[in-house]
């Protein structure tokens, strides 16, 4: 099967091999062929081919390696396709899973037909009072036909119990493969020997059980293939996000001096290449507006239901909906390195990781199915020491049952199912929940500390009044701050410059422009002597400020806004005020924060007359202004000294060493900037509704993993007893071993069916 | 009743012993693989092997086969790297796992039902 053609070559180094996946190779003679073409490219060493696996493994020379686009080609030339292994996308795998599911669904319940149709009708017969036991030559017989069939069914619907034991077992470890084999292995043993001998056993103890050993195996894959279709469900928000990639991009290439657009797979796309988005299209790679302009529905990765307006030199990203322009832009980010795609990796890795809450569970499961064949022999035995006759029937059964009714399955999917559908659904609310721990510290939140700039606020300062104090007009004042200002790269000046562009006013030149470090600029413009600044510069220049200004400057303090005078010539003619403007939804969604018991506050490296306008307008009374980057680690250590769990709130820039000390770091994703690593939670649209969300998504996925694991651990303590007959000696109650490979069956499938309620949570309107 | 009773007492041992004492030997990685690379199927309830060791500081990476069509074979999880893949049925994947110091690793999935361990010695 396996044939190799190697160069004999010293093998120097180490991990450098590629594997591709062949399509079309149909004979084993195919193999020569492609190891050979393989072989012949200089920098291969060795090109092996499994055939059984239809993949090939090729080994480069030293530290040379050759792009798989070239192999593929190679291939391809001998009419062969081929792709390589750790290349198949998303989609592709998301496809290959569900076929490989649907597959081995209808293997589950094809053996489950096969188990039940055994079982049932022995079921029937023994409860409608038909003898379950050998007394006669007759009995033997038919018992012995049954038994064999109970054989027969063991192997084909239940094979994979018996290997799968078998092979744990030889490696030191159990499962729950080992407690369904050991429990139908036990009842059917026994049943055989009743009827192969009768005599070794009492007469009143020969009783069969045949029709456990099959509906057990039956039921069991019954609950196996609805936890398949359940599980399916789990994933639907990496589905989701999975579909929002486009398949094909229509993109604009240079051929021979000709502009051809051509409609390629989304794989091919490369860095650089200029791509064109017709409206209603989605955007198929990350990328930079060129040409035309457009509004684009980001909501699918943001939450943000407005869709957003994009003209050239913004960034669109790849899976958000192109909705009335037509766009050409140019492709910044491609494959595995699109925002989308970096998402979909994030999401499915935190959807991976299991929260502190778990790692009892997991210990538990370390032990559970030896602990559980202990406790069965310990029930067999005490029913044969201590037990009413006949002794060994009912140690048989309770033996039997014990190793049935434990289900180290449930133990083991409470946390994870609700793990995956958790950060699924925060994923859909724009939320990126980076690992299980940041989920569960993130439900406990007692405070909440928000960085002003760029968190409460839009982080892009503006021009929000211009009270004038003389007769030039507004805009001649605008256009002459803004010429003073142009060179400038305070972010002040920049408000001032960007509003005088949005007016669409002309600037002039400015001479003898003078920056004066902590106060302003003055320069000459039109022949006239501007002076632009603080209070501060206007006394130093003997600037006369009338009762009137001096009111109008406090009063923009008070509303948070920093007031700017500006003198012509030695006169002061308007006062400019700039200020970064609170989010529209920052006060509910704030309030909604105080409203869920957190307390919330601010910190900022702005004065305390701003700091206190924008925490009373939101409705902050705790803050601290004044606070240098470097201090606001030492903040959050403090709250967390008075015993408080800190969620910080910033915009992942200067605020690093703050995210990382606190609880839970929630970083605000500019749009669908994903990469703040020092973020525990990253939200991808700046509202800070993104923060109570993730913190109700949070609670909803602890308490559902404390239901599935409070089930789980009920369901196994109270079950294991009862099956061992705990009940017996009080009411005369013994546990039938195939209600409890029912309960056993659906006990999972209900851990399942729990983690997808949360599906249905939604975070509170807002 | 008194064999009865001290072969039950004798598997409950036996159980203690070959579950929970009995240290399986674990892989040498110089045995079993070529390029630091080694295949690990997923098939019947074990990873095959299940065990492996290798030296401190030396770079690995795991080629899982899985054969096993049920969803919990699906995902292996190695919690103390933080890394985590989906197996994809009957093809070959690919687990680069960074460089380790010294210490066991476990891995297993999502159910902890398929188990195993790398010691880095």
């Amino acid at each position: 099967m396996k044939k190799s053609l190697s160069k004999k070559k010293s093998l120097t180094t180490k991990l450098n091999t590629l594997e591709l996946i062949i399509e079309g190779a149909g004979c084993a003679s195919c193999v020569g062929k492609i190891e050979m073409v393989l072989s012949e490219l200089n920098e291969v060493q060795n090109a092996e081919m499994n055939f059984a696996l239809r993949t090939v493994t090729v080994t480069f020379i030293d530290n040379k390696s050759v792009d798989s686009a070239l192999l593929i080609q190679a291939i391809e030339s001998i009419g062969y396709n081929a792709k390589s292994a750790q290349d198949s996308s998303d989609e592709e795998l998301l496809d290959e899973k569900e076929i490989a599911e649907r597959k081995y669904y209808q293997k589950l319940m094809l053996q489950m037909w096969v188990g039940l149709g055994l079982g049932m009708p022995l079921m029937i017969y023994s409860l409608l009072g038909g003898p379950m036991t050998v007394n006669s030559a007759l009995e033997r017989s038919v018992w012995l036909f049954i038994g064999l069939m109970c054989a027969a069914v063991m192997y084909f619907a239940g094979k994979h119990f018996y290997i799968g034991a078998y092979k744990s077992f030889i490696n030191h470890s159990a499962n729950m493969d080992t407690l369904i084999a050991l429990g139908t292995g036990t009842a059917w043993l026994y049943s055989m020997v009743v009827v192969i001998n009768p005599t070794i056993v009492p007469e009143m103890a020969r009783h069969v059980y045949f029709e456990a050993t099959a509906m057990i195996i039956g039921l069991i894959n019954l609950g196996l293939a609805l936890e398949v279709k359940a599980r399916g469900r789990t994933s639907e928000a990496i589905k989701r996000l999975i579909g929002l990639q486009a398949k094909t991009a229509r993109v604009i290439r240079d051929s021979q001096g000709k502009r051809q657009e051509i409609d390629i797979a989304i794989e091919k796309v490369q860095l650089n290449d200029v791509v064109r988005v017709r409206p209603g299209e989605r955007i198929p790679v990350d990328g930079v507006v060129v040409e035309g302009s457009t509004s684009i529905d980001e909501s699918m990765l943001t939450g943000e239901p407005m869709p957003v307006q994009k003209i050239k030199g913004d960034e669109v990203v790849a899976g958000t909906i192109n909705k009335i322009g037509s766009i050409i832009f140019k492709a910044t980010r491609v494959g595995k390195d699109t925002a989308l795609a970096q998402i979909i990796n994030m999401v499915k890795r935190a959807q991976n990781s299991k929260p502190p809450i778990g790692r009892l569970a997991d210990v538990i499961s370390a032990y559970f199915v030896p602990v559980i064949m202990i406790i069965a022999i310990a029930s067999a035995l005490i029913w044969l020491n201590f037990g009413p006759d006949p002794r060994i029937a009912f140690a048989v059964v309770s033996a039997t049952t014990v190793l049935i009714i434990a289900c180290p399955c449930a133990l083991g999917l409470a946390t994870p199912m609700s793990v995956m559908v958790g950060v699924g659904k925060a994923a859909e609310a724009g939320v990126l929940i980076r690992n299980g721990e940041a989920l569960q510290t993130s439900s406990k939140i007692t405070a909440m500390v928000l960085d002003k700039t760029g968190t409460i606020t839009l982080g892009a300062p503006k021009v929000t009044d211009i009270h004038v104090f003389s007769e030039l007009d507004e805009n001649r004042i605008l256009s002459l701050v803004a010429s003073l200002e142009a060179g400038s790269e305070h972010p002040l000046a920049q408000a001032i410059v960007e509003s005088a562009n949005e007016k669409k006013l002309s600037l002039n030149k400015v001479e003898v422009f003078k920056a004066l470090a902590g106060r302003g600029v003055e320069g000459i413009v039109d022949n006239n002597k501007l002076v632009f600044g603080n209070k501060k510069l206007m006394v130093e220049q003997n600037i006369t400020l009338t009762k009137e200004i001096i009111i109008s400057a406090q009063t923009m303090a008070s509303e948070a806004k920093t007031p700017m005078y500006f003198a012509v010539n030695g006169e002061l003619v308007a006062l400019i005020a700039v200020a970064d403007p609170i989010k529209g939804d920052s006060i509910s969604a704030i309030k909604r924060l105080q409203d869920n018991g957190i307390r919330v506050v601010m910190l900022t490296g702005d004065n305390k007359a701003t700091a206190k306008a924008v925490a009373d307008k939101v409705g902050i009374t705790e803050f601290f202004a004044e606070v240098l980057p470097e201090d606001k680690s030492a903040k959050i250590a403090q709250l967390q000294a008075q015993g408080e769990i800190v969620g910080m709130t910033g915009d992942g820039i200067n605020d690093a060493p703050a995210l990382a000390l606190a609880n839970v770091g929630f970083a605000i994703g500019t749009g669908t900037d994903v990469a703040i690593e020092s973020a525990d939670i990253t939200l991808m649209r700046g509202s800070l509704h993104g923060l109570a969300d993730a913190i109700a998504v949070s609670k909803a996925t602890l308490a559902n993993i404390k239901q599935n694991l409070f089930g789980a651990f009920i369901y196994n303590l109270a079950g294991v007893p009862f099956a061992a007959g705990i009940l017996y000696p009080f009411f005369g109650l013994l546990l039938s071993p195939v209600i409890a490979g029912a309960a056993m069956a659906f006990s999972s499938l209900t851990v399942v069916s729990n983690a997808n309620r949360l599906r249905f949570f939604k975070p509170q309107d807002h | 009743m008194l064999i009865v009773n001290v072969i039950g007492l004798g598997l409950i041992g036996l159980i203690i012993w070959w579950f929970w004492l009995y240290k399986p030997k674990a892989m040498q990685i110089k045995e079993a693989v070529s390029d630091n690379e080694i295949t690990i199927v997923v098939e019947d309830g074990v990873y095959q092997p299940a065990n492996i060791s290798l030296n401190e500081n030396s770079a690995i990476r795991l080629r899982f086969i899985r054969k096993d069509a049920s969803p919990c074979a699906s995902t292996v999880l190695f919690p103390d790297l933080d890394v985590s893949a989906e197996l994809p049925l009957d093809k070959p994947f690919i687990v680069t796992l960074p460089t380790m110091k010294k210490g066991e690793y476990s891995f297993h999935c999502q159910m902890k039902m398929y188990n195993g361990s790398i010691v880095v010695k």
